[in-house]
């Protein structure tokens, strides 16, 4: 089985984002990037597959500037085999290039590499649309299993999948590939990246390929008015009595009835 | 990528737990086995042994961030690599280092932990004065006989083997001194009480015994004489190891009270805002990133082969000095906050002071980097 797993260069989740003066989009310059951290745990299944020798190739794939290579690399660091990096200049974060086109490229990647499971991450922390995976599935017309919290060989060539839903947890089996499985936080705690890993990773093969020239629409769907801060947090209140405090939930806060 | 690897496990694994390990005085057993697994008890040993094959600059690098979380971590791992691993690979036979090296580098499967090792200079007659070595080694037939007591070896209670300093021959002073691998379970063999410590309490710090202890000549390190030399030249590159503990003792330091200062409230805004507050942390960042500066000048002139002893020693003195001062300070700028266990500025204070002892007090480092100075300047003369 060859996995296909998407990489997303995000901003740090350690870092405090802040909007640009035009309000038009985040603050990115001299800003630390990182893997997505739900894309490292997409990572860090597909490895733990391989290991158990129940995946073949593991290839990891992202779209971005010249430097999302880094985040190729923390990949392939981790156990992926090889690289795909798609360039392009377009922002990431839901500015320029959207879920639609990511999906349209990521179609043509998993067409071209046979791949049979896809591992995308539930969401990038920097847009959080968590649109990718399902709008994939859709387009490959083929099975999908969302918010994977755990995944397990089902025994016949299947895989069983425990979905994190609100209402709890949803246990479903993929029988037909390709299949698309986005990951959630519960699903695994990745590794830290040994030595010997880090130095093989410079080693191993990315392919690059240019985004503008894949045969796929990149114009984004919807038009960003304004992108703007949350209105800094108000202080709280003291009350004097429970009496006073339910009034205030009731007629001032409205959140009960 | 090793950079940062190494910061967030010092962040994740090794920040949460150094005050408990050092509350109990603990070995960090699992955060070992887990360093051992990323390949970080055999740093710079070739990959034939189980190593990593690292450059001196990524050792540095890696002892700054695994002190910045945890400092007794950071020695354990310092002493191992480059006092225990360094001189037998360096100067040790190719039967020495499948012996004493592979087996140090490489995680036993029942613990997870590979073996480890530790180096006995200093005696409790003689620290800065290493060239007037008491313990003896006095040849018989194949083998050696030691006899004497090392004092001050850390890694002493884990350690399964050591690297020692031993006189063949008195009247040559320290000339007559040799080194030679000793294992533990060698008969005659003991150890002292684990030293109860101001600080790096995680790690253990006691005295190794010998009492008639009979080792193989294979066991002897280099030539008989060299061990001076051996042990000056593994100084060298430990002395980077130690500037990185504290630079990152120091780094933990800055951290710690900035972090408070942007925080803690008086006369009527955050304290950082005061002048006197922004003097220190300046003069923290300086003192940090000075040291270093002078440790990856150091580590780069290991690397690429050339002489390094003076800079090494001023990376030390620096790092050591920037430990203390920076620890000192953060204690200050948290007061009260900075004297009790609930924050660890008390710990980074404990941890720092030692970094101006070992390895080369900061005495013998200014002596160090002097004579060196007054050698070049004869020399042009």
């Amino acid at each position: 089985m060859r996995i296909l797993v998407g990489v997303k260069r995000v901003l740090d989740y350690n870092v405090r984002a802040r909007v640009n003066a035009e309000k038009t989009a985040v603050d990115l310059s001299n800003v630390k990037m990182s893997l997505n951290p739900f894309c490292e745990i997409a990572v860090e299944e597909a490895v733990r597959l391989k290991e158990a020798k129940k995946a073949d190739e593991v290839v990891a794939v992202t779209i971005g500037p010249k430097k999302a290579n880094e985040t190729l690399r923390s990949a392939l660091a981790m156990g992926a085999d090889r690289g795909v990096h798609i360039m392009t200049d377009l922002r990431t974060d839901y500015m320029q290039l959207q879920p639609l086109a990511v999906a349209k490229l990521l179609q043509k990647v998993t067409e071209k590499e046979k791949a049979d499971l896809v591992l995308v991450g539930k969401q990038g922390i920097d847009s959080d649309c968590g649109q990718v995976g399902p709008m994939l599935a859709g387009m490959l017309n083929c099975a999908q299993a969302t918010y994977a919290a755990k995944i397990e060989p089902s025994g016949d060539g299947g895989l069983t999948v425990e979905r994190e839903t609100d209402s709890g947890t949803e246990t479903i089996e993929l029988t037909s590939f390709p299949a698309v499985v986005s990951c959630d936080l519960r699903l695994n705690e990745p590794r830290y990246a040994n030595i010997k890993s880090i130095m093989m990773a410079k080693k191993k093969k990315v392919e690059v390929l240019k985004a503008e020239e894949m045969g796929v629409d990149l114009e984004p769907m919807t038009e960003v008015l304004e992108v703007y801060e949350p209105p800094p947090r108000k202080e709280g209140i003291k009350v004097a009595s429970v009496d006073e405090l339910v009034d205030k939930l009731r007629n001032e806060a409205a959140v009960i009835p | 990528m090793i950079h940062e690897m190494c910061r967030k496990f010092a962040d994740e694994e090794l920040a949460p737990h150094a005050g408990e390990w050092d509350k109990k005085h603990e070995f960090p057993s699992a955060a070992i086995a887990h360093l051992t697994e990323l390949g970080l008890m055999g740093i710079n040993v070739s990959d034939e042994y189980g190593g990593s094959d690292l450059d001196a600059l990524a050792y540095a690098i890696v002892m700054e961030e695994i002190s910045r979380g945890c400092a007794s971590t950071g020695v354990i791992v310092s002493a191992h690599n480059s006092l225990y691993l360094f001189p037998i690979d360096k100067f040790g036979t190719e039967e020495q280092k499948q012996k004493w090296i592979t087996p140090y580098t490489t995680a036993q499967t029942s613990t997870g932990l590979p073996l480890i090792g530790c180096f006995g200079l200093s005696e409790p007659g003689n620290g800065s004065d290493a060239g007037a070595a008491s313990t003896t080694a006095k040849r018989d037939g194949d083998s050696y006989i030691i006899n004497g007591t090392k004092a001050w070896i850390t890694n002493a209670h884990e350690s399964s083997a050591a690297v020692i300093f031993a006189t063949t021959d008195k009247s040559l002073k320290h000339k007559g001194i040799s080194a030679f691998i000793v294992p533990f379970d060698a008969e005659g063999f003991s150890l002292g009480a684990k030293e109860d410590k101001l600080g790096i309490r995680a790690s253990s710090t006691a005295n190794l015994i010998f009492e008639e202890v009979r080792i193989p000549k294979e066991n002897l390190l280099g030539e008989e004489g060299q061990g001076f030399k051996i042990a000056m030249t593994t100084l060298d590159g430990g002395r980077i190891g130690v500037a990185g503990q504290g630079i990152g003792i120091a780094s933990a330091s800055i951290d710690c009270a900035v972090k408070y200062a942007l925080e803690r409230n008086a006369f009527g805004k955050p304290i950082a805002e005061l002048q006197t507050i922004q003097n220190k942390i300046s003069a923290m960042v300086m003192a940090r990133d000075s040291a270093r500066l002078l440790n990856w000048r150091a580590a780069t002139l290991k690397d690429e082969g050339k002489g390094f002893t003076r800079e090494a020693a001023m990376a030390k003195l620096a790092g050591s000095e920037a430990a203390t001062m920076c620890a000192h300070q953060a204690i200050q700028v948290l007061g009260g906050m900075g004297y009790v266990s609930d924050m660890p500025a008390e710990r980074y204070y404990r941890d720092a002071r030692i970094t101006e002892i070992y390895e080369g007090t900061s005495e013998i480092q200014h002596l160090v980097i002097a004579g060196n100075v007054l050698k070049e300047y004869k020399a042009a003369v």
